[in-house]
């Protein structure tokens, strides 16, 4: 019998750290106790996108969507709504006002917006039953490719579809694919980037943990076109949920022979490896992540050559990231007129963003591009908590740089953001509100890459160690007006000088916050003031005069005896002795001391 | 796996089991279930649905069920749900009232109104 109820639960890492497994185990016993295990059947999907109100539930057939599910809630679930079909409203994602139909997820204002191509199969396939990537027209690009379509032919659509490299630099991929296939070489190599050093940003490891075949079918047909019959997937050790279920799906695929030897009675032979990377960030850098896929340590090398000439033990290469290869089989299948015709001009199809930050709904999202940044806030984001104003938007990482609230506007796509001085990387978004400092903002992503630097050129592993100095510098107070200069001076120099992307993208953060914030540097260097409240060196506790009833509690408290004063006249801070703990503030009755 | 011919054969196979999760273009029977409807035979009805659809290889139509409707004096009752909206419903039903609004409401798109609940209430 065919079950007449899914109950589709999120196995992705998120709701699997909040107990998604303990849930499926529930909903099993349950079924069994009511008598319906034979209609109702648990599928354990790959993530959302919606991890923050995850653990995710959503029963079908009426597509309804429960938030944040605890192991508790099941027995109701099972009782009302599969029993009784009566929805349970208390656990409705989104506003729970009284509602008959059932939300379904296309109704939810986060879905209802976003076009999913790169995450179709992501929270709707168990990504552990290759039957069912099947089900969704999986691997019939690849049967299709080998049966009816020659390399140069899959290398035109590719070219014709202006898909662009998803994992940060946005080079088109039909392109890098051409070059490849030109070589003459006796081993060709394939690689898929699923290092995903972006802090913030979790599409690749969403992809491969819910809809791992996606990445094995794209990287055969890859192969087929430039001539490789070995693959390489380069995934962080960090992800252990995806490796499992891409070597759980490479074992499926070779079992009904779409991986290995004569694939589709064609002659055509591919094999994937899994390779995994110590997490360092500049292994995701392409030379570095071939260098530590051959075993040597992940240190980038100068270009040219460039891998598609000489990659992987000097072979003929091509890299692509995760993303971009979960839209080659849908490219094929669907055609590339259908995928240009996604988009803007120079910006092809949908991209996926992790968006997070200041933001009420968190989350994946894939957007058509060109979509304008304003509708990813609002919209799909839900706007910006406890009524605070939108300050701006951090993209590309450590890489990318700030879009202000001036340019909210602005449609994304590759050209745009990189007119703005920032740029697309790999799709983390991070939203910030008026309480950010743009200054502490820099700071962080730049501590991010000295640390992160890999010390083999002098500009990268110095130069922005000393910005790094000067920036902390300013957030303490001591900053000057001519400090500002001389980021600017270091920064372009580090630009043109380090070897690698990492190195040449550092100073981004801090040259797109000097250019819309300069008036929040100054504030710091100048007026030794940080309006946002963030830098605390640059703040101090003291007594509001008209407040203070004088009556010396905090200065009982205060544990360095920084507060003196006379019995019902107002008290005073000795700002060379506060240490700033807040003592003080907290144990007045009557507001009467400030931090600013 | 040989052939074109075994992927489309799987994929057929699997498309079956995994049409329950398209929302769109979707007809809906929603049976009511509650109480009254389980004591008057709701169940034995939603297996015939399903039994139905099943024999039939349908994909266009789900199988739900629904809480006390009200009318139970009615009862084995349904509701049929037209992908444009449209609502029909149907009452007192029995295993052959079932495969005849399958086969003319949910195949040919033309509902049974002699079974419904306008055709009593005359
Ligand atoms: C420091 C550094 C880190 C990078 N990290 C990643 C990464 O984590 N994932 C990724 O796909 N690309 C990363 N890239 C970009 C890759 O070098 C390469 O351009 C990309 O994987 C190519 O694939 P695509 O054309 O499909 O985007 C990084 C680049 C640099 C310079
Ligand atoms: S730019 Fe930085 S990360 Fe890149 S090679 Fe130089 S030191 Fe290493
Ligand atoms: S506790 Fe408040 S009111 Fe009392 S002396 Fe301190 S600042 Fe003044
Ligand atoms: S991990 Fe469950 S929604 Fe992302």
């Amino acid at each position: 019998m065919i079950s007449r109820t899914h109950v589709l639960v999120c196995g992705g890492t998120g709701c699997a750290a909040s107990k998604s497994t303990e849930i499926m185990a529930q909903f099993e016993k349950h079924f069994l106790a009511k008598g319906i295990e034979k209609e109702a059947k648990v599928v354990k999907t790959g993530c959302f996108g919606l991890c923050e109100k995850g653990p995710i539930v959503v029963i079908y057939p009426e597509g309804a969507t429960y938030a944040n599910v605890k192991p508790e809630d099941v027995k109701e679930i099972v009782e009302e709504h599969l029993l009784k079909g009566r929805i349970v409203k208390r656990l409705l994602l989104g506003d729970t006002e009284a509602q008959d139909v059932a939300r379904s997820l296309e109704n939810v204002g986060f879905f209802s917006r976003q076009l999913r191509i790169a995450l179709r199969n992501c929270g709707v396939i168990n990504p552990e039953v290759i039957d069912e990537y099947i089900a969704r027209d999986g691997y019939a690009a690849l049967g299709k490719v080998l049966t009816k379509m020659k390399p140069q032919d899959v290398i035109a659509e590719m070219k014709k579809s202006g898909l662009r490299g998803r994992g940060g630099g946005g080079f088109p991929t039909g392109m890098k694919w051409e070059f490849a296939a030109v070589q003459k070489a006796d081993r060709k190599y394939v690689c898929c980037n699923a290092d995903e050093g972006d802090p913030g940003a979790f599409m690749d490891r969403s992809v491969l943990e819910g809809d791992p075949h996606s990445i094995i079918e794209a990287m055969a047909i890859a192969g087929y076109a430039i001539g490789a019959n070995q693959g390489y997937v380069y995934v962080r050790a960090e992800y252990p949920i995806a490796v499992q279920r891409l070597r759980l799906a490479m074992d499926q695929a070779r079992g009904y022979g779409l991986l290995g030897k004569n694939i589709f009675e064609t002659g055509f032979d591919f094999e994937l490896e899994i390779r995994l990377g110590a997490g360092a960030f500049v292994c995701g850098e392409e030379t570095a992540l071939m260098t530590s896929i051959e075993g040597h340590r992940g240190e980038p090398r100068p270009r040219p050559p460039f891998p598609a000439v000489k990659g992987l033990w000097q072979k003929p290469t091509i890299l692509n990231n995760v993303e971009t290869f979960a839209n080659v089989p849908v490219i094929i299948n669907k055609g590339a007129d259908w995928f240009a015709s996604i988009g803007t001009e120079k910006s092809k199809g949908t991209k996926v963003f992790a968006v997070g930050g200041k933001i009420n709904n968190t989350g994946l999202v894939e957007i058509p591009m060109g979509t304008p940044l304003r509708e990813v806030i609002y919209d799909i984001g839900g706007g910006i908590p406890n009524g605070k104003a939108f300050k701006a938007v951090q993209t590309g990482g450590p890489s990318g740089g700030c879009i202000p609230a001036a340019h909210i506007d602005v449609p994304i796509e590759y050209d745009t953001l990189i007119a703005l001085g920032s740029m697309m990387g790999s799709g983390g978004m991070i939203v910030m509100d008026e309480d950010n400092c743009m200054v502490d903002i820099a700071r962080f992503f730049l501590e991010f890459t000295v640390d992160e630097s890999c010390g083999k050129c002098p500009p990268c592993r110095i130069g922005t160690k000393r910005m790094l100095e000067i920036l902390e510098r300013i957030t303490q107070g001591k900053g000057e007006l001519s400090d500002l200069e001389k980021l600017e001076t270091l920064a372009n120099s580090i630009k043109q000088s380090a070897l690698c992307g990492l190195g040449q993208t550092a100073p981004n953060p801090v040259l797109s916050t000097l250019r819309y914030f300069r008036d929040e540097y100054l504030a710091h260097v100048v007026d030794k003031k940080c309006p946002a409240g963030v830098c605390k060196a640059m703040m101090t506790y003291s007594i509001v005069e008209d407040k203070c009833k004088g009556c010396g509690i905090c200065a009982k408290r205060c544990p360095v005896d920084a507060i003196s004063g006379v019995v019902k006249l107002p008290y005073r801070i000795d700002q060379g002795k506060c240490i700033k703990c807040g003592v003080c503030m907290d144990s007045c009755k009557f507001a009467a001391i400030t931090f600013k | 796996m040989k052939s074109l011919k075994d992927l489309e054969a799987i994929r057929d196979r699997a498309k079956q089991e995994m049409s329950l999760r398209e929302t769109e273009n979707k007809t809906r029977i929603i049976v009511g279930m509650a109480t009254c409807g389980i004591a008057a035979g709701a169940r034995p009805i939603m297996a015939a649905f399903n039994q139905e659809l099943e024999l039939r290889g349908l994909h266009s139509a789900s199988v739900s069920i629904t809480g006390c409707v009200g009318v139970c004096r009615y009862e084995p009752m349904c509701d049929v749900i037209d992908p444009n909206g449209d609502r029909t419903t149907y009452i007192n039903l029995d295993a052959g009232k079932v495969r005849r609004i399958v086969a003319e409401h949910i195949v040919n798109r033309r509902p049974v109104t002699a079974f419904t609940i306008g055709a009593a209430e005359r």
